[in-house]
């Protein structure tokens, strides 16, 4: 047993019913209590689906248990089945539906259906929601693509000179963070090298399409946590390469152009010539030179936190100070790419464990879902979402891709907004005494909400951080410990000339230079000298 | 009494209550069922009692359905967590209660401030017959006296959706002190929101009663006394179980309308004067100004109600004392009023009010509900957050019915406020020119 406050994750018949709601012709039979039908409104409000996920539940309740359960579900499958007559069916249980062992595999083929009926099994008290949808599409893919592999040994037909090589793409589903648009992005890319298109799954693919789904070429892997496992299958049984290289950033995008073509066997280059799209340009131009350095801290699924590492490195400039994942299947790629920059990743579902992570470090931008802006928002840290989990606000009505180049630019722009821009920086620093660009001004471009640092700003701020007990920035003298430096009265009016933003920085920094060197009192000097040592 | 009121007030085209149907026909239906658990309660409850904390026992489903039903990430205090149930207590590797045991201790060392510990059943929890109240007496003792420990079943095999409000103030009536023989007070029983329950309080107080006691109290220790002496009365038709712990305490139930829309409030009113032999004029004096604006504020949106017809599914248990609402002071059209139980007894003023015929349907089944709501090609529909976008990507006008329970809606002053709220759907869609 643990205690949750709030999950990142699902259950994995989340996940299930998100590879469900993404395809066409699919009808998932889930036996589940009354109340587990609230996953309808991820897909009905969330991502603003105009169509009921096609899921039919049992809904349970205790005076079934005493009676026919399992009667229940046989009729709830052929009444999904008379009334929708899809293609093929996922039948399975929720986590309660588990317990009461009533074995759908088995009540769902004494049926008889004239469709495929493919079982799934999702342990509801391991896995989670990314494993529940992985887990889902392979079976699927299994199932049916699974009468079309080849026997052992086969050796694909070469394809006919002067025709297109065809790939599949393999990963988006509903639910996913900037899934819908991606897939766009990437379609464009593949589209202007002359790539053919078969089939997207599970993205509004019937099974029938599914059952296509080895005559492709090659596969992209589009979402490693969703597609992954179905890929290395498809690998193996139709001898079909895949493109891993997930195309977020700039550097990812052409590498990942550079992969298509070796699979297709076109040339790259001619499409590596193209521009590739602002980022570059503006990430040199000579406004971004103040986000050199920027200490920004990363957490999110690992696609997309692996992404964010390598461009705040290699196309921002800047310093990632802290990486981590909730995707433990992925712990190993995260753990090897924080190794890289020098850091401990952080693998852990508890959301709590984060919050204390970036109050410790007191990053200058914070990456992550939509639970690290909420952490940011109370430590009051810039912050960009960059990943599941999702919010109503994660599906724009425009077009915003991670992917592509045309993804690149989203992100430049939605990293680089909440961070102070650069000459506003300086005129903070140079006039912090000024009546109107005081501390409590906030800046310009943050809008309404961005004003009033100050302690008694409303009541948001929140248990999770009483619960965390996390540090604050602006820990009041008075409250320190025995034994700490104690703040001079000149010191801390020097303090408080250093603007806000950096104010909490400045402070522990000083104390940390105090403690160190055994210093009782800290004084102007003592905070300059700390200063000289930090730098910056 | 209620008659003439309306009547004086000069009410709408169809305000005096037709003959009414104590016997309205009903269609009973079994099938899946698109409504919440009762572990969305928690989220008014915690906000109402301010120093309990809601501990559901269940699984990683409950914790994500509480954090998406809620459609928000935290933002607000959260006073409850789910602890999650994992292979380990399955497999019996794990002593379940010594877990739960570690939990709870852990989270009261973070949360010194929580006086009231609900541990709430889920689905999984009573499928393994996890004996949460042996648990909540052990803890009790423990804890005693700064934390009180106590249980009840938020799980959807047994409550849907408020029946999990039910279930928590049935938990709290047997701890609640017993009142001295001569107390004579009358209970409010239900969740309103604070300003309500402060108008309630004025309004009885008008009518000369001072002795009133709300349950659940803002508070762990001020919850209210009960004993032989107390009438209560109730402020949300979904109290099933309460009202009988309440019976069982010798409290004695005040017969009334539920207190939603002019006529409802009224007639709640009424109710308590005659049980406290209050006179007629008091009652007229007390409520007449109160009356004539929530009348002023239905008014407003009668144009745009009057003659429609609407369609509900089952949600809340609000929906017949809502439906008489629209029916009596809006003139809408009822096509069908679902409702997930209908207690005949705590609504019969209300389904005596109702017009002659209504079609009630009890229990679910979606999609055969689904087919006839489109046959009769409705106006409006009131539905779950599942199916609102589904049905408006169709051309039909919807109004959530969780908003029904998120919205102050009780009472004289939010009378206007609940009709507003069905109109909006309506004015909306007249509006956008696409």
């Amino acid at each position: 047993m643990h205690l949750t406050v709030w999950t990142y994750e699902g259950p994995p018949h989340v996940g299930a019913m998100r590879i469900a709601t993404a395809m066409r012709g699919l009808h998932y039979v889930l036996h589940a209590p009354q109340g587990d039908t609230y996953a309808d409104l991820l897909f009905t409000m969330i991502e603003r689906r105009n169509k009921r996920p096609p899921v039919s539940y049992t809904t349970f309740q205790a005076r079934d248990l005493g009676g026919d359960t399992a009667d229940l579900f046989q009729t709830a499958c052929a009444e999904a089945y008379e009334r929708y007559k899809p293609q093929a069916m996922i039948v399975g249980a929720s986590c309660t539906g588990e317990l009461i062992q009533d074995d759908p595999a088995g009540l769902a083929r004494a049926l008889g259906l004239p469709i495929p009926v493919i079982p799934l099994e999702l342990p509801s008290y391991q896995k989670k929601e990314n494993w529940g949808a992985a887990e889902t599409f392979y079976q699927l893919v299994r199932a049916l693509a699974g009468p079309h592999v080849p026997p052992p040994g086969s050796i694909r037909a070469p394809r006919r000179a002067g025709e297109p090589a065809r790939c599949n793409i393999l990963g988006p589903s509903a639910v996913g963070f900037r899934h819908r648009d991606d897939l766009l992005a990437v379609s464009h890319i593949l589209e202007r090298m002359g790539v053919e298109i078969h089939v997207v799954a599970p993205w509004e693919c019937t099974p029938a399409d599914l059952a296509t789904v080895g005559e492709a070429d090659f596969n992209i892997v589009l979402y490693p946590e969703i597609a992954g496992q179905a890929a290395q299958w498809l690998k193996r049984s139709f001898n079909q390469p895949m493109v891993t290289t997930v195309p977020i950033g700039v550097g990812a995008t052409r590498d990942f152009i550079v992969e298509v073509a070796r699979c297709a066997g076109i040339d790259p280059a001619p499409f590596l010539a193209e521009p590739p799209g602002r980022l570059p340009w503006y990430s040199r131009s000579v406004d971004s030179t103040y986000l050199t350095g920027k200490r920004v801290f990363i957490f999110g699924d690992a696609t997309h936190a692996l992404a964010a590492a390598r461009i705040c490195k290699e196309e921002l400039g800047f310093d990632v100070v802290g990486l981590g994942t909730y995707s433990r299947e992925f712990a190993r790629d995260v753990r090897q790419m924080a190794t890289c920059l020098g850091l401990e990743a952080l693998i852990t579902d508890d959301y709590l464990e984060v919050e204390a992570k970036i109050a410790e470090l007191q990053p200058e931008l914070v990456l992550g879902s939509q639970m690290e802006r909420h952490i940011a928002k109370r430590l009051r840290i810039p912050c960009a979402v960059i990943s599941a989990p999702v919010h109503v606000q994660d599906f724009p009505a425009r077009y915003a891709p991670q992917m592509g180049f045309d993804g690149a630019d989203v992100i430049f722009d939605t990293w680089v907004h909440p961070l102070m821009m650069g000459l506003e920086e300086h005129l903070l620093g140079m006039f912090r005494d000024d009546f109107e660009f005081h501390d409590g001004a906030g800046s310009s471009h943050l809008g309404h909400g961005s004003h009033a640092p100050s302690r008694e700003r409303a009541p948001e701020p929140v248990a999770a951080t009483a619960i965390a007990a996390a540090p604050q920035a602006d820990v009041a003298v008075a409250e320190l410990p025995a034994g700490e430096p104690v703040w001079a009265a000149e010191a801390e009016k020097e303090l408080k000339k250093i603007p806000f933003f950096v104010r909490g920085k400045a402070r522990r920094n000083t104390e940390a230079f105090a403690r160190e060197r055994k210093i009782s009192t800290i004084t102007v000097e003592t905070l300059y000298d700390a200063k000289a040592h930090f730098g910056r | 009494m209620i008659r003439g009121q309306l009547d004086s007030l000069a009410l709408p085209v169809d305000a005096s209550p037709k003959t009414g149907c104590a016997n309205p026909p009903v269609l009973r239906e079994r099938g899946q069922r698109e409504v919440f658990c009762g572990l969305t309660g928690i989220m008014w409850l915690h906000r109402k009692i301010q120093d309990a904390f809601f501990l559901i026992v269940g699984s990683r489903t409950c914790a994500h359905l509480m954090q998406s039903a809620a459609g928000v990430m935290i933002f607000a205090e959260p006073r409850f967590a789910t602890a999650i149930i994992d292979e380990r207590d399955l497999a019996g590797l794990a002593d379940a209660n010594e877990e739960l045991d570690r939990v709870v201790v852990r989270l009261l060392e973070r949360r010194p401030d929580i006086k009231l510990l609900f541990l709430v059943g889920s689905c999984p929890s009573e499928v393994i017959k996890l004996d949460l109240s042996r648990a909540a007496q052990r803890l009790s003792q423990q804890l005693h006296p700064a934390v009180r420990v106590l249980n009840y079943s938020g799980s959807g095999i047994e409550t849907t959706f408020t029946q999990g409000e039910d279930a928590c103030l049935a938990a709290l009536v047997p701890t609640l002190p017993e009142a001295a023989a001569n107390h004579d007070s009358l209970m409010v029983v239900g969740v309103l929101a604070d300003a309500v329950e402060d108008q309630f309080r004025r309004l009885l107080a008008g009518l000369g009663i001072e002795k009133v006691t709300f349950l659940p109290a803002r508070r762990a220790h001020e919850m209210p006394a009960i004993g032989h002496s107390t009438r209560y009365i109730l402020v949300q038709p979904f109290l099933t179980d309460t009202a009988m712990k309440l019976e069982q305490r010798g409290a004695k139930r005040i017969d009334a309308p539920f207190p939603l829309g002019a006529q409802g409030m009224f007639g709640w009113l009424e109710a308590v004067a005659k049980a406290y032999r209050i006179s007629p004029v008091t009652l007229e004096n007390v409520t007449r100004a109160p009356m004539e604006r929530a009348n002023r504020a239905i008014a407003r949106y009668r144009d745009t109600l009057a003659g429609r017809r609407i369609f509900f599914f089952p949600d809340s248990q609000l929906e017949i004392p809502i439906a008489r609402f629209l029916a009596n002071e809006l003139g809408m059209n009822l096509i069908e009023v679902g409702t997930p139980y209908l207690h005949r007894q705590h609504l019969a003023a209300d389904l005596a009010l109702l017009p002659e015929g209504t079609q009630l349907s009890e229990g679910q089944d979606v999609d055969r509900q689904l087919d006839r709501c489109r046959k009769s090609d409705p106006d409006l529909v009131v539905c779950g957050l599942g199916l609102a976008n589904p049905l408006e990507a169709e051309g039909i006008t919807t109004k959530w019915a969780i908003e029904l329970v998120f919205t102050p809606i009780q009472g004289f002053e939010q009378a206007g406020d609940l009709a507003e709220l069905f109109a909006r759907p309506l004015v909306r869609r007249a509006r956008l020119e696409m």
